[in-house]
C-alpha cells in the first residue's frame, strides 16, 4: 500500500466495452478495490473499445482507428488499469502494429491488468478481502501467456514452478480455498469472434472446461477476463452444472458478504 | 466461410465417446512432451537455440541448398529440383518409370501428402504401399492422415481390428494392439521384399555433409532404404540446415516435442547411395520461396513437423484433423494454409483459433504461431462484403461514445427478445449451446455517473464538517 502522506496514485480506469455493457459490476468492484488501496480513481466516459475484436477479426483499418481513439482518451493518464487481461494484452502486444512506436510503447508501459497493478505497481499482496468459498482459478490465456500473470504449463524451465500473480492475490484472500483444476490452463473456448464463428467448437471446449471446473469441487470460478467468465456462465446456464463465475475484482472487493 | 470447420467437425467428429477418445489420445501426447521436456534440463535453452539456428538456416537458405546439392552429389546422390507439386510428381514418376519400377514402399512424408504423390503414381499403374503403421491404416481405409505424426490417431483399436479383419489376415473381433501390429508387420514384410523402389521423406538435410536424416519409430524407412536398389527421398527446401551441430539441437527437440521420447527409435543419416544402389533426392519448393520472401510469415518455414502445436491445440483436439480440409491440420496447418493451401476455404483457416497461444508456447522452434494467425487474418483471410460492412459499422458506433451508449440501452431493452430463440436472432450462434447471461442491469458508465453524483452530494453535505 502506498505510504501515508505521499500523494495517492492516480488511476484511470480502462473499462472495456463488454465489461461496461455486460459486466458493469466488475468495473465497479475494480474501482472499490483500488480506492480502498488509496488510489484516486477516475473514469473517462469517452472510452469505448480498445479495438481487440477488430484486431482478431482482421479488420486492420478499423482497429487502427479505435486504437488511436483509445490512445487519445488515455493520453494524460499516469496509470491505466483494466479488469480484463485480453484487452491489456491487446494494448501491450498488438498496438505496436496499429500505432506509432512511441505511442504504442507509452500506452504499453502505462497499462496494467487490475491484479498486476495491485501486486506489482502498488506492491500489495493482501488487499484485505474476505471470501469464504471454494474457488477455482481460470487462467485466461492472454493474461497467462501474453501478460505473464501465471505460469503457463507449457513452460518447462525452472522459473515455471513459482506461483503466478493472480494466484498469489487469491491465496491472500481470507477464507478462500483454492481448488486445483485438471488441465488447469487449457483454453475455455471463448476466443471472442471465435465463439461466434465456430460456435460448436467453442462450446465443446467450454463444456470440457466447465466439467473440469465442476470436478474441482469449486463453488466459484474466477479469472482476469470477464469475457471468458461470461462464456462459462452462459454454458453453465444451459448445462445446469458447474461453479458460478465471479471476476477477480469482485473477490478482491469482497468483505465476506457474497 | 469460417464456419466450414465448425460444421465439418460436427459432421466428421460428432460429440460422443469418439470425440472424447480423440481429445484424450492427443492430449496424452502433449503431457508426454511436458514430462520429457522437464527431464531435459536444457529444454528451454534448446528451444532458444533452435529458433536462432532455424532463422539463420532460412536466412542463408540459398547458400545452404547449393552446398547441400554439391555435397550430396559428391557423395553419389542425384539431386533434383521441383518447383511445385506437379513437378515433384513428374520427377518421381519418371525415375520409377525409367527403371520399370511398379511396386513402391513408402515411409512417412507429409510433403508427398501435400503434393498428392500417391494418387498420382497409383493412377499411372504404380502400387504404393505406405509402410508406417499409422499411414498403412489410413491407406487401407482410403483416408488421408488426420495428424502429421500420428496419422491414424482418430481411429480406435476396434476400428483397426475391423479394418485388418477385412483387409489383412486377422480374426474378426481382434483388438489386441500387439497382435494387430504383428499382422501388419507380416503383411508389410512381403511388400518390402517385393519392392522395386523406396520413397521416403526426410526430417532434415545437412548442407555440410550432403546428408539426409530420416527419423522413424518403426524402422520402416530403413528397411525401405536397405532393400530395393532405388531410393527416392522427397523433402521441402526448408529442411536444409547448415551443419551437424544444428542437427543435434533439432534431434534433441523433435521426439521430445512430438511423442515425449528422448530420441526416436531410428534416426538414420544417409550420405550417398549404398554400393550398387541409387539415391535420388528431390528438393521441393511448392510455395516455400514465396513464404520465405514474406517477412511476416517466413518463420513458419522453421517448422520441424513435430506436431506439438496440434497436440496442445484445444480446437484441433475437438475438431479432428479432417475438419481442416487440408493436409496439415492444427495451428501450423492454419499458418501454412494461406501460403501453401491455395483455396479460399484454406486461406480462412487462420480464423479457426481461439488465439489461446498454447501453440506458440510449445513450439520447439518458438514459432510465434498465434501471432502468425492474427497477422494472416489482417492480410489474407478472405472477408466478405458483409463482414467488412459489419466491421465498419461497429467501428463507427464505437468511435462515438454517445451513440455507443444509446446502442447499449437499446440492446438492454431488447434483451428479453435476444434471450429467446427465433429465426434471425443475432444472438443465435451463442444460443445454440448457451443461454444469454442474465440481464446485466445498467451499464458501468451509467452507474459510475450515479456513483460520482452521490459522492458529490455526500461531499457537499459534509463540507465544513469533518471529512471521513
Amino acid at each position: 500500500m502506498p505510504e501515508r502522506g505521499s500523494s495517492p496514485p492516480e488511476v484511470a480506469l480502462f473499462v472495456p466495452c463488454y465489461v461496461d455493457q455486460l459486466a458493469p459490476e466488475v468495473g465497479l468492484a475494480s474501482a472499490t478495490v483500488l480506492e480502498r488501496l488509496g488510489c484516486k480513481v477516475s473514469f473517462d466516459p469517452r472510452q469505448t473499445c480498445c479495438g481487440q475484436p477488430f484486431v482478431t477479426s482482421g479488420a486492420h483499418t478499423e482497429a487502427v482507428r479505435l486504437a488511436r481513439a483509445h490512445a487519445d482518451v488515455f493520453a494524460g493518464a499516469q496509470a491505466i488499469v483494466c479488469p480484463s487481461a485480453s484487452c491489456v494484452a491487446t494494448v501491450r502486444r498488438r498496438y505496436a502494429d496499429l500505432l506509432s512506436t512511441e505511442s504504442a510503447a507509452s500506452l504499453a508501459a502505462r497499462t496494467f491488468e487490475l491484479g498486476e497493478f495491485i501486486a506489482l505497481s502498488l506492491g500489495t499482496r493482501d488487499v484485505g478481502a474476505v471470501f469464504p468459498h471454494r474457488v477455482a482459478l481460470l487462467e485466461s490465456c492472454h493474461g497467462l501467456r501474453e501478460l505473464g500473470l501465471g505460469r503457463p504449463s507449457e513452460d518447462l524451465g525452472a522459473a515455471a514452478d513459482g506461483v503466478g500473480i493472480t494466484e498469489r492475490l487469491l491465496r491472500s484472500v481470507r477464507g478462500l480455498e483454492l481448488r486445483p483444476v485438471s488441465r488447469r490452463d487449457e483454453c475455455c473456448g471463448f476466443g471472442g469472434a471465435f465463439s461466434v464463428g465456430f460456435p460448436e467448437l467453442s462450446a465443446r471446449i467450454g463444456r470440457d472446461k466447465l466439467r473440469a471446473l465442476a470436478e474441482s469441487g469449486a463453488d466459484y470460478v474466477t479469472g482476469t477476463d470477464a469475457s471468458c467468465l461470461l462464456h462459462l456462465e452462459a454454458l453453465r446456464a444451459r448445462e445446469g452444472f458447474g461453479p458460478r463465475a465471479i471476476h477477480l475484482a469482485e473477490i478482491l472487493a469482497s468483505r465476506g458478504g457474497a | 466461410m469460417s464456419a466450414g470447420l465448425d460444421a465439418r467437425a460436427l459432421e466428421l467428429l460428432p460429440a460422443g465417446p469418439r470425440l472424447r477418445a480423440h481429445d484424450a489420445a492427443v492430449f496424452a501426447l502433449r503431457e508426454k512432451r511436458d514430462v520429457a521436456g522437464r527431464a531435459e534440463p536444457d529444454f528451454e535453452r534448446l528451444r532458444d537455440h533452435a529458433r536462432e539456428a532455424k532463422a539463420h538456416a532460412l536466412d542463408h537458405l540459398d547458400a545452404n541448398l547449393e552446398r547441400f546439392e554439391a555435397r550430396a552429389t559428391a557423395a553419389g546422390a542425384v539431386v533434383h529440383w521441383a518447383e511445385d507439386a506437379p513437378a515433384l510428381n513428374r520427377i518421381v514418376h519418371e525415375l520409377l518409370d525409367a527403371r520399370a519400377a511398379r511396386r513402391v514402399v513408402k515411409s512417412k512424408s507429409m510433403l508427398t501428402e501435400e503434393c498428392g504423390l500417391n494418387p498420382y503414381l497409383e493412377s499411372r499403374g504404380i502400387e504404393v504401399v505406405d509402410t508406417d503403421l499409422g499411414e498403412r491404416i489410413v491407406q487401407l481405409g482410403h483416408e488421408p492422415p488426420s495428424h502429421i505424426i500420428v496419422p491414424a490417431i482418430h481411429r480406435t483399436r476396434e476400428d483397426i481390428g475391423a479394418l485388418f479383419a477385412r483387409e489383412l489376415i486377422v480374426p474378426a473381433g481382434e483388438t489386441d494392439p500387439a497382435r494387430l501390429t504383428e499382422a501388419a508387420r507380416r503383411h508389410l514384410r512381403g511388400h518390402f521384399l517385393g519392392a522395386d523402389a523406396a520413397i521416403t521423406g526426410a526430417n532434415f538435410a545437412v548442407a555440410e555433409s550432403g546428408t539426409i536424416v530420416v527419423v522413424t519409430n518403426e524402422g520402416n524407412a530403413d528397411l525401405g532404404m536397405s532393400l530395393p536398389k532405388l531410393h527416392i527421398a522427397c523433402l521441402g527446401i526448408e529442411k536444409v540446415v547448415p551443419g551437424l551441430g544444428d542437427l543435434a539441437v533439432f534431434l534433441r527437440l523433435l521426439a521430445r516435442s512430438a511423442t515425449g521420447q528422448p530420441i526416436s527409435v531410428y534416426t538414420s543419416l544417409v550420405t550417398g547411395p549404398r554400393p550398387g544402389a541409387e539415391l535420388h533426392i528431390v528438393l521441393v519448393d511448392n510455395g516455400r520461396t514465396r513464404l520465405l520472401a514474406d517477412d511476416a510469415h517466413r518463420r513458419a518455414l522453421g517448422c520441424i513437423r513435430c506436431g506439438a502445436c496440434l497436440n496442445t491445440c484445444p480446437v484441433y483436439r475437438r475438431a479432428g484433423g479432417y475438419a481442416y480440409g487440408w493436409v496439415i491440420p492444427g495451428p501450423i496447418g492454419a499458418v501454412l494454409a494461406p501460403a501453401l493451401g491455395g483455396t479460399d476455404e484454406r486461406r480462412a483457416l487462420p480464423l479457426a483459433s481461439s488465439l489461446c497461444g498454447s501453440c506458440s508456447a510449445v513450439c520447439p522452434v518458438r514459432i510465434d504461431l498465434h501471432e502468425q494467425l492474427i497477422a494472416w487474418r489482417a492480410t489474407d483471410v478472405p472477408r466478405g462484403s458483409r463482414e467488412r460492412l459489419v466491421a465498419r459499422l461497429a467501428a463507427a458506433l464505437l468511435e462515438r461514445p454517445a451513440l455507443y451508449g444509446a446502442a447499449g440501452r437499446v440492446a438492454r431493452w431488447l434483451w428479453p427478445a435476444l434471450a429467446r430463440r427465433w429465426p434471425g436472432n443475432p444472438a443465435s450462434p451463442w444460443l445454440a449451446s448457451r443461454a444469454l447471461p442474465v440481464h446485466p442491469g445498467a451499464s458501468f458508465r451509467t452507474r459510475w455517473r450515479a456513483r460520482t453524483r452521490a459522492e458529490g452530494r455526500s461531499r457537499a453535505r459534509t463540507r465544513g464538517g469533518e471529512v471521513r
